[in-house]
């Protein structure tokens, strides 16, 4: 009932915040020595098939080449895992290896200090992995995590409904972008579908078009700055604004979610609409939440993010992200060995078959099957440049608040000069 | 409209004197004349456990909640930065709180003029002579067992976007568009929330106006009805003035309610669009856990205790207090 849960969760930040005081005294007294038994505490999220067993199957052959260590696996739902971190961090006392996105959040877990720098530990070998994919576990030049999987966001697109509506080749510029967007809905198609109650694929949008427009350097310097109230970010919302002024969303997409049956993912999976922007994992939620289980199979095709006319950012430059693990301060000198070995190329190549995950190993690339991921993977071996999700990137206040933000311009609530005057005060509030 | 959990509020006008006192009452004397220390030592054990559990889960959290309200805080180690009352002048200027403030006093008003009376029409009506009236009952009270997830979660699906049972039912009247599109719209969100809330609640209130109702001897309505009274003259000046104590209790629940309305808000539309829908625990949530503004949330955590605290106890002064005395006394009587 309201009253019972809703105070709960009001109490919960009191509880949370009461918790770390009364934990903050129990440390984590593990022994320094590398060869003396230890225990690993690691908290992943890929707690369903295919990856469950795998992870499990790597911590098992672990233990039985290191006698004195044992890896205790404590898998988490996404939302779960977060909650349960927050805890864990409020009170000062983080996993020994835990799940992490880069950006923001794990800058502020460094500040507070629950994060160890791995810098000198992982030089031997980080360099067997894709450059772009450690960016966002680079803070001040000094590594802080180890990323498994990366991916990127790009135009999934049904090859069928394009030709249906005369398209003949995906367009490559933003304004070829609104040309196909009026041929698909002249040919009584739907041309985008958008989660909109979901607020982070909307976001997609505006942040591809201030990297073409202003290029990486526009958003990594708001980031340092704080300030977002510029012409690039401006012009960025005005292009949105033109693509939003054409209704190419589905019907009521301000009410749709991402992955339900009813839903964006779903609304592409059952070719209901013409295409969609999204990351490496749309095709798998395609075909999970289809009504025929199988999505577009391949009718599906993939295209990047058009380029804007005189804009400074190129089309090689990609905007993704992915997972990966940071370590904790207090973890034992055996889980830094472990995560190389999770890392190591014939444990990608597993990883990667499972095709849940894209790999971060170059040289385990050739274990991916899906052809579109295929296309995704050399897409972000060649890329020029790599942004992480702005949700991710800036800290939570901030990303929140551009997410916020962009579904209030979709909706057409707030003007493009709005936005970035409203994102600028919370950054520069943090 | 969604009453809390629990309120050990009276809520019919049965007697409220005890049965007179039974011959135990000498064993009870007995009792009491025993040493008073290893009386207070009982009422030690047995309040400890209930007291602790109720100082560390409610008192606790409330005072550490006031405490972090002070700091602007993420979260992480102990909250340093004293800001003061920084966080409640800036409560003040947030178009989002102030927003979240209309909307629970929209939400109020509609629940006390709409729902409530529809209940009590309800109550009514249930309260006849008619033949499946006990089914009828059932059925109006069963939404009110369901969790309010899994409300949120039906009508999540009902209200769905094109295939959603709403646009086939729209479609009889010729406004199939219509169905999908109450959620999907800034200007209708809130009145499709709150047919959400009354469809969970207004059997709650039925029943609660059926017991009073049926707590109003038989023998007032008849003798009005001897008199030459009508139906709605029986009901006026009869019925409604017995049924005052439950219907002050009704909105009491209601308001309450409202003001902290959390989980069918978060799942059925998690406060969009463009917050459109957002209430005060939702607004407190999403700075607490999405975006770690701690200090800040905990701050809107407080704004609505005090809000519910101040609200309860003007309401229980000034409104409730006929019904109370009653309650009071019969403790001096019990004595």
């Amino acid at each position: 009932m309201t009253a019972h849960l809703s105070r709960r969760s009001l109490l919960g930040l009191a509880g949370a915040s009461a918790g770390a005081f009364l934990l903050a005294g129990c440390g984590n007294d593990e022994s320094a020595d590398p060869d003396g038994p230890q225990t690993i505490n690691w908290w992943h999220i890929q707690n369903t098939e295919p990856m469950l067993p795998v992870w499990a199957a790597m911590a098992k052959e672990y233990e039985t080449a290191h006698t004195n260590v044992k890896v205790a696996i404590q898998p988490l739902e996404n939302e779960a895992f977060k909650t349960k971190l927050t805890t864990a961090t409020q009170a000062g006392s983080p996993p020994d290896l835990f799940q992490s996105w880069g950006g923001g959040v794990l800058k502020q877990q460094i500040e507070a200090g629950l994060v160890k720098d791995i810098t000198d530990d992982v030089k031997p070998w980080i360099g067997s992995l894709l450059p772009v994919s450690v960016e966002p576990y680079t803070v001040d030049g000094k590594i802080y995590g180890v990323p498994f999987d990366v991916g990127m966001v790009g135009f999934w697109y049904n090859k069928e409904l394009f030709t249906r509506a005369g398209i003949t080749a995906p367009p490559a510029t933003w304004g070829e972008l609104l040309t196909t967007v009026s041929k698909i809905k002249n040919a009584g198609i739907t041309p985008i579908a958008l989660a909109g109650k979901e607020k982070w694929p909307a976001h997609f949008y505006w942040s591809y078009l201030v990297m073409r427009i202003g290029g990486l350097d526009a958003l990594k310097k708001a980031g340092t700055d704080h300030n977002f109230d510029t012409p690039d970010f401006i012009a960025a919302g005005a292009r949105l604004k033109e693509l939003v002024a054409l209704s190419p969303f589905q019907k009521d997409f301000l009410a749709a979610e991402y992955g339900s049956p009813d839903g964006q993912a779903a609304t592409m999976g059952n070719g209901g609409a013409a295409m969609e922007l999204m990351g490496q994992w749309a095709p798998a939620v395609q075909a999970s939440s289809s009504t025929s289980k199988k999505g577009l199979g391949d009718t599906l095709g993939f295209f990047p993010f058009p380029s804007v006319d005189g804009g400074k950012g190129t089309s090689t430059e990609v905007f993704g992200g992915g997972n990966g693990f940071a370590v904790g301060k207090d973890a034992p000198p055996a889980t830094l060995d472990f995560l190389k070995t999770l890392l190591e190329v014939a444990n990608q190549r597993k990883s990667a078959t499972t095709g849940a995950v894209l790999p971060t190993v170059k040289d385990a690339a050739d274990a991916i099957a899906d052809a579109n991921n295929k296309v995704v993977a050399s897409t972000l071996a060649s890329a020029t440049g790599f942004q992480l999700y702005l949700d991710q990137a800036y800290p939570p206040a901030v990303g929140q608040q551009v997410n916020d933000s962009i579904a209030e311009l979709v909706a057409g609530s707030k003007t493009p000069e709005q936005i970035v005057k409203d994102i600028t005060t919370v950054a520069k509030s943090q | 409209m969604n009453p809390p959990a629990g309120t050990g509020l009276r809520t019919d006008n049965a007697p409220t004197e005890l049965p007179p006192v039974p011959p135990a009452a000498t064993r009870q004397r007995g009792r009491r004349a025993r040493p008073k220390l290893g009386r207070l030592g009982t009422i030690a054990i047995f309040l400890a456990p209930a007291l602790v559990l109720f100082l560390l889960l409610v008192i606790v959290p409330i005072l550490v909640a006031a405490y972090t309200s002070l700091f602007k805080w993420n979260g992480f180690n102990l909250p340093e930065n004293f800001v003061g009352l920084d966080n409640f002048t800036r409560a003040v200027d947030d178009p989002v709180f102030l927003g979240d403030l209309r909307r629970g006093l929209i939400l109020i008003a509609l629940s006390v003029l709409v729902q409530l009376p529809v209940s009590l029409a309800l109550a009514m009506l249930l309260n006849q002579p008619i033949r499946g009236r006990a089914i009828y009952r059932l059925v109006f009270f069963a939404p009110y067992v369901l969790s309010e997830v899994t409300t949120a979660v039906l009508f999540t699906l009902v209200f769905s976007p094109n295939r959603g049972l709403s646009t086939t039912v729209f479609g009889w009247f010729g406004a199939g568009e219509l169905g999908g599109s109450l959620f999907a719209d800034p200007s209708t969100v809130l009145y499709a929330l709150f047919f959400v809330i009354s469809w969970k609640y207004f059997g709650f209130y039925m029943i609660l106006y059926l017991a009073g109702r049926q707590g109003i001897p038989r023998e007032l309505t008849e003798a009005a009805t001897t008199d030459g009274a009508s139906t709605w003259q029986v009901f006026r000046h009869v019925t409604l003035p017995l049924l005052g104590p439950t219907i002050r209790i009704s909105v009491f629940l209601s308001v309450i309610g409202t003001i902290q309305l959390f989980d069918m808000v978060w799942v059925l539309t998690g406060g969009g669009p463009i917050r459109s829908s957002e209430t005060l625990a939702v607004t407190m949530f999403q700075y607490g856990f999405r975006r770690f503004e701690v200090g800040y949330a905990s701050a809107i955590s407080i704004i609505m205790f005090l809000l519910s605290l101040v609200f309860a106890l003007l309401y229980q002064r000034f409104v409730l207090r006929r019904d109370i005395e009653g309650a009071l006394t019969t403790r001096g009587v019990q004595r």
